[in-house]
């Protein structure tokens, strides 16, 4: 943390060590972890020259966990506890999730979100989707040497508040550091956009396994600016197999078929769709649990038929999206291809119908979402590097609002707004003498707060008594970098205020998360211990240099009670740093961090008006 | 937490972007300028930095975000220039509209009803395309009484039929997505 050191935009800073920081496409189907090495983003892969890591875990009896490839063989054998797809169960209750009836598992639904029963118990998904992330974080740390500080993780554009909440939860319990959630469409859109010098206006259709994302982007000199985003999180290249999937049981007329049976028979379907992307027809043959055979073709014409429903829902979002950016077909000058699933013939065709143009498919769809996190990781972990100067501006992809009386929605924010943002609102009492208020945060675009999927709940207390209608609440929404929300009311005559960071009530706890990282890390083995010391010593001496320069430069922004403060809590670090004891050391940097909070900030004000009036100068002399 | 005086210099948004305070704006310049002055200030910029600079920056971005979304709508624009003139649209309290607008707008509203309920899409992008005229037009408008005639009376009045007419615009599009669904 290079703290205070306030370079201008554009300039790089004092040299400082390369941070190792990953992006991770975290796929229904596959995974990826990618990183930049010598200003070039690549895929890491395994001992085994694989860069896939199919998204699958085996939790076996006897305690072993299984990732990737290892666990996809298991899939025939031990389907209960061999746990695909786990991203369509990410932030969801189960009356969310579709085609239950088809999944093998032993489903008990947790609280707020779905849980399955292991082998090794019953796990959330979140967990397995942590032992996937593990997986990654051992296979980059693996190939680089050393310790990974910081992970861009990607999300479906279209994925709401729990779902991203989930994506986090996860990481954290893998021990990754999340720097950002990233939308994949933007991912790509990225890597192509850096890669291709592209300028203008561009759409990225993104079908992978489970999700569908449609994204408008505005491509300028640097400038990743997303104008709107659509799509539909439960809409992959799975549905296309569960069409033959539901289409063989209809043609062998079988009765309720067996878990087994039935890992086997979608498994069977997905080959049959990825066959015939390069074929008109596909042979289908399964030996069933009981012996019997199932002998089936399946042409393209009938898989055409059977899935143009499937088809035609992607092109709804886009329609959509494309009228929240104000655009028609025709002004997209390129429709960059992303996810397997675009992979089928009649996608591509229907892509190229509606905007009137061949899709572009001369980059890699399943590795191009990593390589722009890669990207975006290595930006925000400080690791700029001259000419790699470019700046996202995402927005949000679902309308934020509160519930009004009658089960109603007010927007505060409305979908595809560019973040950071902040908006208010003003609402009132209904009721004489009301001296309470009941705040509901709800997300999503329709009318009914039923529709909507609630975020959030929190009072507003010590309204002082006044006639229904008096009272005016101010209700601010802020929504970060990140796309996280902080809502704050506060009641504007009296002043009374109540604050809440909008987290879904059935995240894990920091608590939760605390106790299972600990199980993770009880055998830290001493040399770690060491290693752990030096790198926090290393930090402080970072911090004290960056301090005394800061106030070399700029002592006149505080006043001699504040530089005293300053003083002090630098004289104490200074005291413990070259001790052996690595929590006083972390107090003391804290508290040094804590105490010049204001200064900094104070600093970099005055350096962004700075910028800003040094940009009018050169206007006026142009 | 500290709120900093984020206005510029305490200057309003039209001279964040250093762009003239009037209702004609090149949308294209202000495109430009939005674009330089996000890539100065966004926390993304200050990556480097501390939690406290980059929450100056963010408070920044977010600042520079509502001046370019106010600046480029031409109604949020105008009601910004009302308000900079002390001038209060009085948009709850007065709504009387001339007799003439508002038979004009029942029309099209009688329309846009009929072509919902008939999921008629091509007849509702017909609606779209001719409201979005009506609404060009009231634009003009607005330059003439804001910027040339300095008539803010008359540009509130405007601002309130305009009002009416997004809110009819937002119905068409709503009716749209439906009937595409
Ligand atoms: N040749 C092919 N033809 C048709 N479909 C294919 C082909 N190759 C892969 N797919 C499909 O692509 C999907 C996987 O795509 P991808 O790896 O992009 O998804 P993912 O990133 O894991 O999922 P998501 O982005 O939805 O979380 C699977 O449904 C797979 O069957
Ligand atoms: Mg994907």
């Amino acid at each position: 943390m290079a703290l205070l050191q306030i370079a201008e935009p554009g300039e790089s800073t004092a040299p400082h060590e390369h941070r190792l920081a990953v992006g991770i496409d975290l796929g229904t189907t596959n995974s990826l972890v990618a990183t930049v090495r010598s200003g070039m983003a690549v895929v890491l892969n395994d001992e085994l020259g694989r860069s896939l890591l199919p998204s699958v875990v085996h939790y076996e009896a006897g305690g072993h966990v299984e990732v990737g490839y290892e666990a996809q063989a298991g899939q025939a054998v031990d389907p209960k506890n061999t746990v695909v797809s786990v991203k369509r169960f990410m932030g969801r209750g189960l009356k969310d999730i579709a085609h239950i009836e088809a999944m093998p598992y032993d489903f008990v639904e947790g609280e707020g979100q779905v849980r399955l029963r292991t082998a090794q118990g019953v796990k959330s998904p979140v967990e397995v989707s942590a032992d996937i992330l593990k997986a990654l974080r051992q296979r980059a740390e693996a190939a680089l040497g050393g310790q990974i500080t910081g992970a861009v993780i990607t999300v479906p554009a279209y994925f709401d508040d729990a779902q991203r909440q989930a994506t986090k939860d996860a990481a954290r319990l893998a021990g990754l550091n999340v720097l950002r959630l990233l939308n994949e469409p933007t991912a790509a859109a990225i890597a192509y956009g850096l890669d291709n010098a592209a300028e203008g206006i561009y759409a990225v259709y993104d079908l992978g396994g489970g999700t569908f994302d449609i994204s408008i982007l505005k491509l300028t000199k640097g400038v990743f600016q997303v104008l709107a985003t659509g799509g539909d999180s439960a809409l992959g290249g799975d549905d296309f197999d569960h069409r033959i999937f539901c289409w063989m049981i209809e043609e062998a007329k079988l009765a309720p078929v067996s878990p087994h049976d039935g890992r086997l028979l979608l498994t069977r379907a997905r080959e049959a769709k990825e066959y015939l992307t390069s074929h008109s027809a596909a042979p289908i043959t399964v030996k069933l649990g009981s012996g019997e055979y199932v002998d089936l073709k399946l042409t393209t014409e009938i898989f055409n038929d059977i899935t143009r429903t499937l088809v035609q829902k992607t092109l709804q979002p886009t329609r959509k999206a494309l009228r929240d950016a104000g655009l028609a077909p025709g002004e997209v000058k390129g429709v960059v291809m992303v996810g397997g699933a675009t992979r089928m013939p009649q996608i591509q065709h229907a892509v190229a119908a509606y905007f009137g143009q061949e899709p572009l498919n001369n980059l890699d769809p399943d590795k191009v979402v990593a390589l722009g996190a890669a990207t975006q990781a290595n930006l925000l972990a400080g690791n700029r590097v001259a000419g790699d100067d470019w700046l996202l501006l995402d927005v949000i992809p679902l309308s934020l609002g509160m519930e009004t009386m009658g089960g109603l929605t007010e927007k505060v924010i409305p979908r595809n707004s560019t973040i950071p943002i902040a908006r208010a609102q003003e609402f009132t009492t209904f009721k004489d003498g009301q001296t309470a208020m009941a705040l509901h945060v709800v997300q999503g675009e329709r009318e009914l707060v039923s529709d909507c999927r609630s975020l959030a709940r929190f009072e507003l207390r010590g309204i002082p008594p006044m006639v229904a209608g008096a009272a005016r609440i101010r209700v601010t929404f802020q929504v970060d970098a990140d796309g996280l929300l902080s809502v704050t009311a506060r009641e504007q005559t009296s002043g009374h205020e109540a604050k809440i960071e909008v987290k879904p009530s059935y995240g894990l706890t920091d608590d939760e998360i605390a106790a299972m990282l600990k199980d993770s890390y009880s055998h830290a083995s001493d040399d770690a211990f060491r290693r752990a010391l030096r790198e926090a010593q290393v930090e402080a001496q970072r911090l004290i240099e960056a301090v005394q320069s800061a106030l070399r430069e700029d002592a006149q922004l505080l006043s001699t009670l504040e530089r005293a403060h300053v003083d002090t809590c630098l004289a104490k670090l200074q005291a413990v740093m070259m001790g052996d004891d690595r929590r006083a050391i972390d107090v003391a940097m804290y508290a040094l961090s804590k105490g010049t909070a204001e200064f900094a900030a104070r600093r970099m004000n005055a350096s962004v008006q700075k910028a800003l009036s040094g940009k009018k100068l050169e206007e006026l002399g142009q | 937490m500290t709120s900093f005086d984020l206005s510029f210099a305490g200057k309003d948004h039209f001279a964040l972007f250093g762009v003239p305070r009037a209702f004609a704006v090149d949308g294209t310049e202000l495109e430009r300028l939005y674009r330089e002055v996000q890539a100065r200030v966004h926390p993304d910029k200050h990556a480097h930095l501390g939690d406290a600079e980059r929450r100056v920056a963010m408070q920044w971005a977010t600042q520079v975000n509502e001046a370019y979304q106010t600046l480029r709508d031409p109604l949020r624009r105008a009601r910004y220039l009302l308000q900079l003139a002390g001038h209060d649209p009085a948009i709850e309290t007065n709504t009387a509209m001339p007799a003439e607008f508002l038979m004009a707008q029942m029309e099209l509203r009688e329309a846009v009803a009929a072509a919902r309920a008939a999921a008629d899409a091509a007849h509702l992008d017909d609606l779209h395309g001719r409201l979005r005229q009506e609404m060009a037009a009231q634009h003009e408008a607005l330059r003439l009484t804001i910027d040339e005639r300095h008539d803010y009376a008359r540009a509130a009045e405007i601002v309130r039929q305009l009002m009416f007419q997004e809110k009819l615009m937002s119905d068409i599009d709503a009716a749209l997505e439906a009937a595409e669904a």
